[in-house]
């Protein structure tokens, strides 16, 4: 896996919102060397719909997301938004593009300053896009109310105040006062609660309904994944093992990886005995120096010769599901739809 | 059923069980006022056996956790009230001395973030041999053996080698294994884990998670898992406690708990979790609302302004913990028995501060 390849991106009839290709991102640390941290993948997103970027920490899946927001521009590769490749803009233009395009970050707590009120937090956007005159009372209380909160109860107060749900509400407004067509959810549950997850989680959904959103959910627990996302992109090591629509993906995944990241869900069900599950028993290899071939292959059940020495590409195995191994966990259909 | 725990009947003779909790009460001073965190608990932990302690931030299980441990801040907390019996002795009236000696020895505790629990100036090596030099008397030399064979024992390549590194150079799993095997030094014969796996990926969180059941077992300790993932804990634990609001509201047997599920709490908490299974774009239940404030909690059932089947005397008066074999519940109308309240009447996903519709008629309480 660990493949690169375009088959799985869709084609010119439909309303393509973003198209990223070949993205690449290293970062250099010296002596020469570079980390890989995304190594020329390709995704696309429709209007309306959400993709779910799932992998394990260090599989380059938040860099995608900053990447997409020119934070910091990629290395090389391109990101067209409703066809503008983001990453020639000058800063300038890039400045007023970022409002189109918001993210929500993991650590609520951290995300908002500790010394402004709530009322100010969200409104900030507003006043660094369009001034002191810009900022709309209306437009604050109507983000907080869409994410559940009165302005009245808790503009004038500030994030210490709150728990970590409801701060993530708050940087969840701040993301939506602009009106952004894409939002960029970067691991927005991971340092939640199960109860204040599914809360968050369907305050999403309501968001994007009500606002017409497109989303990219950046998480590394796949049932959570799973119960936002239209389509699903797994990645690893910087690289994409397997993209395709949700339910398919989750019904038969065709790649090793993805299965393992499945197996390594906590299933609240006692007669499931954990340690006999087949989980994945090693860690990710560093991504100063992955492995040639496919780069899962020293941790995959099913390596052999050919994925230490020829890299995999993204190939149809159903309608729309596309898996970049050489040995994927099921049959590929001999034509292709 | 019998009204009121069996376990707090045995406690005075409970010399045969590992660990006896008994009414534990921690309150905090603030300026707010008396923050009830932990609010009368009892349990009792055999010796090789597995209990999982589950319940939202602000459950009181993580104080009841250092409650047990005698870990809590002398200013600002109340004068314990109750008693924590460790084979026979009681904690919370022991000698600062007596603690050292069981701490990190008898009794160990592997924390939620290794990166705060391990100091990052100090060598694998010296963090790990520190306390078992010092509680089991041997020298540097074999103190070194025993941590190479530790790190092997949890899975660490080059063990040798780690114990010269810093806790940077490690990954986050790697570096809860290391804080395992740190507490799996001196042999304890309970384990404490709190939050062990939530700051990790999920398949480090099932390697960490398999880590520990393996070492419990070959070392036949017992051990306490508190989390808030009933996930986490429904393969791997003996029983199973739910924490609300500072008290126990459910606590049985894992596989009982999870087939009759007694407390709307629990239940409530099972639905939250988004399951492979489910289809794409499914609604999760939630439950409305936060914990209560521990200052002034609710004055019934503390579940009572969250709760999809509240009725009028939940409101009014608190429920006790009720037994029914090995299984206890603190609710007035537990799911699943006769009392349970009929799907009409309940107001599912409905967060109602404290406006409670009940068969036809609209009672108002002051809650939330």
């Amino acid at each position: 896996m660990a493949g690169t390849g375009d088959a799985h991106l869709r084609n010119g009839d439909a309303d393509v919102l973003l198209k990223v290709s070949d993205l690449v991102m290293e970062f250099p640390v010296g002596e020469g060397r570079k980390v890989h941290a995304v190594s020329g993948i390709s995704f696309d997103l429709i209007r309306g719909e959400t993709l779910g970027l799932v992998g394990e920490s260090g599989s380059g899946k938040s860099t995608t997301g900053r990447a997409v927001m020119q934070l910091p521009s990629p290395t090389s590769g391109s990101v067209m938004f409703e066809g503008r490749e983001l990453t020639e803009l000058s800063n300038d233009e890039m400045r007023r593009m970022r409002p189109r395009v918001q993210m929500i970050f993991q650590d609520p707590v951290s995300s908002l300053n500790p010394r402004r009120r709530v009322s100010d937090i969200v409104a900030e956007p507003l006043r660094v896009l369009k001034g002191r005159k810009g900022v709309s009372a209306d437009k604050v209380a109507e983000v907080l109310d869409a994410v559940g909160l009165d302005v009245n109860k808790v503009g004038e107060r500030r994030p210490h105040e709150f728990s970590g749900g409801q701060c993530q509400r708050i940087s969840i407004a701040r993301s939506l006062v602009l009106d952004p067509e894409l939002l960029i959810c970067d691991e927005p549950v991971s340092a939640l609660d199960v109860s204040v997850q599914a809360q968050i989680l369907n305050l999403l959904k309501d968001a994007k309904e009500r606002y017409g959103l497109t989303m990219v959910f950046i998480a590394h627990d796949l049932g959570v994944v799973k119960n936002i996302s239209n389509r699903v992109a797994v990645m690893y090591l910087g690289k994409l093992c397997e993209v395709g629509e949700a339910g398919a993906l989750y019904n038969s995944p065709a790649h090793p990886y993805t299965a393992a990241l499945l197996e390594s869900v906590p299933v609240p069900d006692p007669d499931i005995r954990p340690a006999e599950r087949e989980v994945l028993t090693t860690e990710i290899p560093s991504p100063m120096s992955p492995p040639s071939g496919c780069r899962f292959r020293t941790r995959c059940p099913h390596a052999a010769e050919i994925c230490a020495t020829e890299e995999p590409q993204l190939r149809a195995v159903g309608p729309d599901q596309f898996v970049a191994c050489h040995f994927p966990l099921q049959p590929v259909p001999v034509s292709v739809s | 059923m019998t009204v009121d725990a069996p376990v707090t009947n045995d406690a005075t003779s409970g010399t045969d069980h590992l660990l006896v909790v008994d009414d534990v009460r921690t309150h905090f001073r603030t300026s707010r006022g008396l923050v009830r965190a932990v609010d009368g608990v009892s349990f009792t932990l055999d010796g090789g056996r597995t209990l999982g302690i589950v319940g939202e931030s602000g459950s009181g299980k993580t104080v009841l956790s250092r409650s047990i441990m005698g870990l809590l801040p002398k200013r600002h907390t109340e004068t314990p009230t109750g008693q924590v019996l460790f084979k026979g002795n009681d904690l919370r009236a022991a000698p600062r001395k007596e603690l050292q000696r069981i701490w990190g020895c008898d009794v160990a505790v592997v924390f939620q973030d290794p990166m705060t629990s391990l100091n990052p100036v100090m060598k694998i090596g010296k963090q790990m041999t520190e306390s078992m030099r010092h509680h089991l008397h041997i020298s540097q030399s074999e103190a070194n053996v025993r941590a190479v064979e530790l790190l092997r024992s949890v899975d660490i390549n080059e063990p040798d080698r780690r114990l010269e590194q810093y806790p940077h150079q490690l990954s986050g799993g790697m570096r809860q294994r290391v804080t395992i095997a740190m507490a799996l030094g001196c042999s304890p014969e309970l384990l404490i884990a709190d939050e062990p796996t939530t700051a990790l990926d999920v398949t480090v969180q099932a390697q960490i998670l398999d880590l520990l059941q393996a070492q419990q077992r070959q070392r036949n300790m017992a051990m306490i898992i508190v989390t808030h993932d009933l996930g986490v804990v429904a393969g791997r634990t003996d029983e199973i406690m739910v924490m609300y609001a500072g008290q126990v509201v459910e606590k049985a047997p894992t596989r009982e708990l999870f087939t009759r599920v007694r407390m709307p709490y629990t239940e409530a908490l099972l639905q939250s979790i988004p399951r492979i299974e489910d289809n794409v774009d499914t609604r999760l239940k939630v439950i409305p609302g936060r914990p209560p404030d521990l200052t002034s909690p609710p004055k019934g059932c503390r579940f009572a302004p969250r709760c999809s089947y509240t009725q009028t005397k939940c409101l009014e008066e608190p429920p006790p913990l009720v037994s029914e074999g090995d299984h206890q519940y603190r609710c007035w109308f537990p799911i699943g028995t006769s009392l349970e309240v009929d799907p009409p009447t309940r107001r599912d996903g409905a967060l109602a501060p404290g406006v409670v519709a009940t068969a036809g008629t609209v009672t108002t309480g002051g809650a939330d």
